[in-house]
Order: structure tokens, then C-alpha cells, then sequence
């Protein structure tokens, strides 16, 4: 196979996993821009998400309708957490609102357990088959998962038009200003609920549509799978530039290319045309980046997390932390 | 118009204000005065609704504000212009303004407020696009108080507004203020500097330590020896 | 005269006493009666303790939020079973180990007392907290949310590296054969060491320290309080601790793999500690004991109503009522003091 189709392949794969984790990271971090909570419920968001799809599809409805199910379910659901669980403790500490956060998530995963079980279902549970997102497209030699080019087309699609809705609407303008300076924005007229509320609703949809295209692209569901995904959703904010919908989207793409980099870079030992290195270099390539570094994949991501804590910590695009008024 | 009534504040286990009475009439200028951690910003936060007063009453126009949250009392028409001023400095100098105004519905309203506030500090329209976090302090405080203009309040409460300025840059701010309670605003005017609070005010009341310990007409008051000694140091 | 003195001098001896007494005849009945299944309640009861005391060490006191000691439990487990594996059973079941690991074997005993077993678990605890005191060097200056997170991401990386240590921890494998050397005498024995030690940092000045730059880090600071010795000394003394009973526990269910020690086993050591109080021992000790007698009541009625994942989402909703209504938990930093629970007409019990 070509150096240059295997880059475009693997190109593809880091823009659509890159969009995934930013469609992740930006629901956390519109949240946390203005609420200074890290929800870590918001992967079971996903998971539930995957379930409503699942649920739906093999009650044979279609497509549409199942979209909207999963969307209007994951959107409740968000809504609920906030009002329930979160309104009740706004200005409590940092960690008290992260635990808040880990017990809702125990809440969502250990009920959809239980909803699994009553509906006699196997868990795992098998995702079941979407005619229009499975199989591939080929172009050439290069094969690319007709998934992969959803999750990416649809991810910029959303982002660009959250970017609209943020700079271009007055409700986005509210929140931007409820991100910067809380008590200032109320000053300003803003009914904070009303702001708040519309950014765990939008968060909440936005990781809908990820939670469809992972469970596609996993092919099964279980009630933990949203654990993972959230790190990383949070790896990626983090990296960005927490707090920002700007840093948030930077940040999973860039998550995106680190992983599918850790994930490539073993493939290349074997794939350089044979002219272009040494055959001791080549020999090389091949002990010392051995296929299990993609099983310390996880392992790498989360040291980058530390790194970028330590060093750097307002992240790729920076921001600054904000004094409290009131 | 405004009424306070033994109004109580604390934060946790602090008497913030212990009790403090005070009445502001529409088209009048009233001007709290008085020492650092007396309470002054306290009063401000609790008529705007930021804090919640442990008890008495406060009234605007005989309606109670006491247990509103603050986007209900500026849309009663109450505008708060906060000590430090607290701009959305990530935000151009319009977005703020727009800010100002992000609840009334009357677009074309707004725009026409826009070139008011531009006109009143026309720096300021120079700098439109720039963020609000560039500009120099005079200029932010310009906009501070253009922005809380922004939702055409009946009552400007003002916080501070020479705060860190020079003193070139306070009389303009003063200047202004003048001129708009010409053009018949009700303000009331949190200052530490006595002298020109109570140059420009109608009436006055000094704070100390959480309570009110004189009030009157701000001539009286510039007169008084008490006042004189403490605060305009003659 | 001087007999009325010394007697008084006993006084407040006499509730720890006494509470000590109750416990070794609670033990001796369990021991005796033989039943299986109340023994593995209190040892579970014992291990699950001794994990909320360190991480109360840690987290409550200091306020230094770690959710990565699970991690230090998963190493301990690992390191001390692979240490007691008698050599033959090692040759056999770990056949790649590096020579000088190979060689180890601590399975001896000092007549009936199983002396290797005691060893390893202190080798393998220290061991333990050297990796912490690195983490802990690297970490502690970050605070609030973020080192929460960090020390999650360090789980992780436990996790990831015991399930690529093939020649060491038979990765993703069940790693069993372990002797079952944990019993009622040992956990409870590292219960009474913990709950000691525990209880005299609190009332020393590192102590004090712990508790006064767990309030407001800037203040303590700025009238001289070391932040970081403090924190470090309480991350690594509890990093030790969560080992020990990461080694009792490997000793007990004899077998297990990493997915053990992950992320529900560490909210369960959570919810103990929030509900109980964190900076509080003996609320800890209130805290574990109920939250695993309601996980035993409920499993009760999970398994036959067959409805996995009810208590769950019961324990999870206590926790979150828990952190709305009474955030510092049941006894918050306050402690039960035994001595006064036994003086005639003595004010509250509760300092």
C-alpha cells in the first residue's frame, strides 16, 4: 500500500475520531465555562444515548424516529441532572459538584443495567445495524468506513453551527458572558437558569450524536461504555484550552491525531516502500514501536492529560482564570 | 421610589449591614459615602439582588425586591454598575453594550441607545471593535457605565466609578454623571471620594461599619465636622 | 491519694479500651461459631476500612482530593501476591519473571505464624509508596478538580500498565493460586494500626497543618505553613496503607484481575468517606459500617427480584442527598469521644 494513501486513511480516521471527541469536549466544556463543573455524567449521556438508539431500533422504528427519540431522551436526561442534582449545590466546592457528578453518572449506568435486565436484553448489548452508516467507501486503493466520513462531516456541520449560535445569537452572547463573569452576566438581565439550562441541552444533543456514532462504530453497548469517552472528552478540553468551546474543539482534533499517531506510527515499520530507508532502519522501526503501543494508548493520552496540567495548563489556546464578583 | 427598611445582610457569620434604612426619589441624586468595608458595595449588592438581605425590607416603587433574583430586578428597571466594573473582557466593546440590553426586544431601540452611549463617550465608538479587556481603565469605566445605561433604567445604581482612575479621568466621569441626572436619572452613587460624591449629590448618607450614622443633604453634610474631619479631610 | 490519681489517669483510656475488648470478642465469636459467611463480611468490613481511613488520611484531611488510590490498592495486590507465591507455584504460573524476582518466595513461616506473609505486605506497601511519593511530588501542587482528575488519569495508567505487564501480572488473566493468608486477626489487627496512626497524625502539628491548609491553602501559607510536606506525608503515609489492604484483599479472594481495582470499587471508598465525614475517623468508621450493611441489605433483595443495579442507583442517590443536605458528611471533621461515651453525666459524646 502508498505511503500517501495510507496517510490520507489514517488522515480521515483522525479528523472523524477528532470530531467525535470534540462534539464530547464542548458540551463539557460549555458546562464548565459557565458552572466551573466537570460533569462527568456527560459520557453517560453518551451511553444512554446509544441505548435509546439501540432500544429503539429493535423495536423496529425507523431511523428517523429513532433519531429523535435518542436525541429528545439524552436532552430530558441532561435537563433532569441539572435541575435534580446539580441546581441544589451551585457554589458548593469544586470537588463536591466532580463526585455530585460521578454519583448521577453510577445513577444513569446502574439504571440502564437495570432497564437492560427488565427488557431481557443481553448485556452486552449488540448494536444493531444502520444500512446507511455501515460499509465503506473506496477510492482507489484507500478503504474508509462510511461511519469515519459521517462522524466527520457531521461534526463540522454542528460545530460550525454552534459557533454561529454562540457568536452570532443573543442567547449565545448570554452565555458567553455567563462563561466569563456569572454575577455580571445576571446584572445584566440574564436569567442564568435559562442560560445554563440551554447549555446542558445542547451539550446533552451534541453527545447524543457522538453516543450514535461510537456505538456504530463499537458495534456493542454496555452500561460502562461512556467512562472512557468522557476522559478523553476531558483530555481533550483540557489540552485545548479548558472553559472554551474554541479550546474544546481544538482539543479533540488534536486528541483525535495524537491517538490515531500512536495508533499509526507502529503500521509505518511495515508499510515504507522498500527503497525509501535502509533495511536496518527499517528492522529498527519494527522492534522499537511495537504494535503494543496502542495498548498503552490510553495510558500516553492520559500522561499528555498530566503534562498539560502541570505545564501548561490553560492549554493550547489559554484562558484566564476570573476573579468572583458577589 | 427605592425604600430600604432595616435592611440586614450577612455573609456567613459576618453582620455585613446591621440594619440600614435609606430612601431614594425619582430624579434624585443619593450618594453613600463613608469608609472602606463599611457596607456601601453590600447595600448595592443586595438592591440589585446578588445578595440576599436576612431581613427588613426593600421596596422599589412599593414592590419588594427582597426575594427576587437579580434578572427580575433589572427588568423591574433597576441597572447596577459594579465596583470594578466588571466587563466582559474576552468581549468587543459592542458585544458588552449589546449585553447591556441582551433582554429588551426592541432592536431598533437598542441600536439607537448604541449611538447614544457613543455619543456620550465617543472614545468608545473609536474602539468598537477592540476587547473590552484592552481597553485603559477610564475607557472600561466609560463602558461600564454605558453598558448598565443599556437597559434604559429608571434607577442607576453606580459603584465606585473613580476607582483607580486618575483624576483628569474622574472629573470626566463626574462630568457625565452630572449630565445625565440633567437629563433626569435617578442615581444612587457609591463613593469613597466624599468631596466629589457630595458636590454632585442631592441628598447623602454616611456609612460606618455596617449602619448609618448620618444622612441629610449633601450641602448639610459637606459642612458637617464630622464629616469634614473624616472624610474631606479639613 | 496517689491510687485516685492513677485511676484518673486511666479514665480516658477506658473507651478505647473498651471498645478494643468488644471487638476482639466480637472476632473470637466469629472464629469460633465458624460461619463463613459473617467472617467474610467482617473481613470485607475490615479491608473496606482500612482503604477509607488512608484515603480519609489523604483527601479529608488535607482536602487534597485523590481518586487514584485504588491504583496504589491494585499494586499492593499485585506486588504481594507475587511476592508470596511459594517458588515451585511461580516457576509454574509466572514462568517469565526477571531471575532475582523469581528467586523470592515469601511463603515461610516462624512456626505457625506466617512471618513471609507479613513481610511481603510490608515490602510490597513500601514499595507502593515510593511510586507515590513520586506521583505525589509531581502532583500535589495542582489542586481542587484538577488533581482529582490527574490522579484519576494515574488509575488509569495503573491499570493500563498491569494489563501490559504480562510477564509479571499475566496481564488481562486472572492472576489466582494466591495462599489465603488474610483472616479476621490480620485485617483487623491492620484495622487497629491504621485507626492509631490515623488518629495521632490528626491530633499532631502536621496534622493541624493538614486541616489548616485544607481550608484555604493562601492563608496557611501566608503565615508559614508548609503546604507540601503535609499533603506529601498524607498521600504517601495513606498510599502505604491503601497497599496493605491491597495486599489483605489479593490474600482473600485469592483471585482477581486488574479490572477489579477501577473506578467502582473507588466510588464505593468514596461514598464511605463522604457519608461518614471526611476529616473524621470515627467517621469513617460510621460511614464504612453503614454503607456495607446497606450494600449486603440490599443485595438481599437484588438477588431475588433478580433487579442488579438497584442498590446502585440507591447508594448513588444517598450519596448525592448526602452532598446537597449535610455536605460534611454525618460526623464532618467532629469525632466521637469514646472516654466521654463512658464518663458519668459527661456533656456530649460528639467533640
Amino acid at each position: 500500500m502508498n505511503l500517501v494513501f495510507y496517510t490520507v486513511q489514517q488522515l480521515v480516521n483522525a479528523l472523524s475520531i477528532g470530531s467525535l471527541y470534540a462534539l464530547m469536549a464542548v458540551g463539557l466544556a460549555m458546562v464548565f465555562s459557565i458552572l466551573r463543573l466537570i460533569n462527568f455524567a456527560h459520557g453517560d449521556l453518551i451511553m444512554i444515548a446509544a441505548y435509546f438508539a439501540a432500544f429503539a431500533l429493535l423495536a423496529k422504528l425507523p431511523l428517523g424516529v429513532t433519531i429523535v427519540l435518542m436525541l429528545s431522551g439524552t436532552i430530558l436526561a441532561g435537563l433532569l441532572m441539572e435541575r435534580v442534582a446539580y441546581r441544589p449545590i451551585r457554589g458548593a466546592p469544586d470537588v463536591a459538584a466532580l463526585l455530585t457528578s460521578f454519583a448521577v453518572g453510577q445513577i444513569l449506568q446502574n439504571g440502564t443495567l437495570l432497564v437492560t435486565r427488565l427488557l431481557q436484553k443481553p448485556n452486552p448489548l449488540a448494536f444493531p445495524v444502520i444500512g446507511a452508516l455501515s460499509g465503506v467507501f473506496t477510492f482507489g486503493s484507500i478503504t474508509i468506513p462510511r461511519v469515519n466520513v459521517v462522524s466527520l462531516l457531521l461534526g463540522i456541520v454542528l460545530l460550525v453551527l454552534l459557533s454561529l449560535f454562540v457568536t452570532r445569537t443573543n442567547l449565545g452572547l448570554s452565555m458567553r458572558a455567563a462563561a466569563e463573569d456569572l454575577p455580571a452576566a445576571q446584572l445584566m438581565g440574564i436569567d442564568i437558569n435559562r442560560v445554563i439550562a440551554t447549555a446542558f441541552a445542547i451539550g446533552s444533543g451534541l453527545a447524543a450524536v457522538a453516543g450514535l456514532l461510537f456505538a456504530v462504530q463499537a458495534g456493542q453497548l454496555t452500561p460502562y461504555m461512556g467512562f472512557t469517552p468522557v476522559l478523553k472528552a476531558f483530555i481533550a478540553a483540557v489540552i485545548g484550552g479548558f472553559g472554551s468551546i474554541s479550546g474544546a474543539i481544538v482539543g479533540g482534533y488534536a486528541l483525535g491525531g495524537l491517538e490515531v499517531l500512536l495508533t499509526a506510527i507502529p503500521g509505518i515499520g511495515d508499510i515504507l516502500p522498500p527503497g525509501l530507508v535502509s533495511p536496518r532502519m527499517q528492522e529498527l522501526l519494527k522492534q522499537w514501536l511495537p504494535s503494543s503501543l496502542t495498548s498503552y494508548r490510553d495510558a500516553f493520552v492520559f500522561l499528555v492529560l498530566i503534562l498539560v496540567l502541570l505545564f501548561r495548563p490553560n492549554g493550547i489556546l489559554g484562558r484566564r482564570e476570573r476573579e468572583e464578583l458577589g | 421610589m427605592l425604600e430600604l427598611r432595616e435592611v440586614e445582610v450577612s455573609y456567613g457569620n459576618i453582620r455585613a449591614l446591621k440594619g440600614i434604612s435609606l430612601r431614594v426619589a425619582e430624579g434624585e441624586l443619593v450618594t453613600l459615602i463613608g469608609a472602606n468595608g463599611a457596607g456601601k458595595s453590600t447595600t448595592l449588592k443586595t438592591i440589585s439582588g446578588l445578595l440576599r438581605p436576612k431581613s427588613g425590607t426593600l421596596s422599589y416603587r412599593g414592590q419588594p425586591l427582597g426575594s427576587l433574583p437579580p434578572h427580575k430586578i433589572v427588568a423591574l428597571g433597576i441597572s447596577h454598575c459594579p465596583e470594578g466594573r466588571h466587563l466582559f473582557g474576552r468581549l468587543t466593546v459592542t458585544e458588552n453594550l449589546r449585553l447591556g440590553a441582551v433582554q429588551r426586544p426592541d432592536h431598533e431601540e437598542v441600536r439607537r441607545d448604541i449611538d447614544y452611549v457613543y455619543k456620550l463617550f465617543p472614545v468608545l465608538k473609536e474602539r468598537n471593535e477592540q476587547l473590552a479587556g484592552t481597553l485603559s481603565g477610564g475607557e472600561q469605566q466609560m463602558l461600564a457605565i454605558g453598558r448598565a445605561l443599556m437597559s434604559r433604567p429608571q434607577l442607576l445604581l453606580l459603584d465606585e466609578p473613580s476607582l483607580g482612575l486618575a483624576p483628569l479621568l474622574v472629573s470626566a466621569i463626574f462630568d457625565t454623571i452630572r449630565q445625565l441626572k440633567r437629563e433626569g436619572a435617578t442615581i444612587l452613587l457609591v463613593e469613597q471620594n466624599a468631596r466629589l460624591a457630595l458636590d454632585i449629590a442631592d441628598r447623602a448618607y454616611v456609612m460606618e461599619t455596617g449602619r448609618v450614622t448620618l444622612q441629610g443633604p449633601a450641602m448639610e453634610l459637606k459642612h458637617n465636622p464630622q464629616v469634614e474631619h473624616t472624610y474631606l479631610g479639613t | 491519694m496517689k491510687l485516685a490519681i492513677r485511676v484518673t489517669n486511666l479514665a480516658p483510656m477506658a473507651g478505647p479500651v473498651a471498645a478494643i475488648l468488644a471487638l476482639g470478642t466480637l472476632l473470637i465469636l466469629l472464629q469460633v461459631m465458624g460461619l463463613a459467611f459473617w467472617q467474610g463480611l467482617v473481613i470485607n468490613l475490615g479491608i473496606f476500612l482500612i482503604l477509607v481511613l488512608s484515603l480519609n488520611l489523604s483527601n479529608g484531611f488535607t482536602g487534597v482530593f485523590s481518586l487514584g488510590h485504588v491504583g496504589f490498592m491494585a499494586l499492593g495486590a499485585y506486588a504481594s501476591a507475587i511476592l508470596t507465591l511459594p517458588l515451585r507455584e511461580k516457576q509454574e504460573y509466572l514462568p517469565n519473571l526477571p531471575n532475582w524476582l523469581a528467586g523470592m518466595h515469601f511463603d515461610f513461616r516462624l512456626g505457625l505464624f506466617p512471618l513471609g506473609f507479613l513481610i511481603a505486605t510490608v515490602i510490597a506497601a513500601f514499595l507502593v509508596s515510593l511510586v507515590a511519593l513520586l506521583v505525589g511530588l509531581v502532583l500535589m501542587r495542582l489542586s481542587g478538580h484538577f488533581v482529582a482528575v490527574a490522579t484519576l488519569g494515574f488509575l488509569v495508567i495503573v491499570r493500563v500498565l498491569l494489563f501490559n505487564a504480562d510477564n509479571l501480572t499475566r496481564g488481562s488473566r486472572t492472576f489466582s493460586n494466591v495462599t489465603p493468608y488474610t483472616n479476621l486477626w490480620w485485617v483487623w489487627g491492620w484495622v487497629l494500626l491504621t485507626v492509631y496512626l490515623v488518629w495521632r497524625i490528626k491530633r499532631s502539628p502536621y496534622g493541624r497543618a493538614m486541616f489548616a491548609q485544607r481550608e484555604d491553602r493562601w492563608a496557611a501559607q501566608s503565615i508559614g505553613i508548609d503546604v507540601m510536606s503535609p499533603r506529601l506525608l498524607a498521600f504517601v503515609v495513606s498510599a502505604f496503607f491503601t497497599a496493605v489492604a491491597g495486599s489483605l484483599y489479593a490474600h482473600f479472594i485469592t483471585s482477581f484481575s486488574p479490572t477489579v481495582f477501577y473506578f467502582d470499587l473507588t466510588f464505593k471508598v468514596i461514598t464511605m468517606l463522604v457519608v461518614g465525614g471526611m476529616g473524621s475517623v470515627s467517621g469513617s468508621i460510621v460511614g464504612t459500617v453503614l454503607v456495607v450493611g446497606l450494600t449486603e441489605a440490599l443485595r438481599r433483595l437484588e438477588d431475588p427480584s433478580q433487579l442488579y443495579g438497584m442498590s446502585g442507583i440507591i447508594l448513588a442517590a444517598l450519596f448525592i442527598l448526602i452532598i446537597i443536605f449535610r455536605r460534611e458528611g454525618l460526623l464532618g471533621q467532629r469525632e466521637i469521644a469514646l472516654d466521654r461515651l463512658f464518663m458519668k453525666g459527661g456533656g456530649s459524646a460528639v467533640e
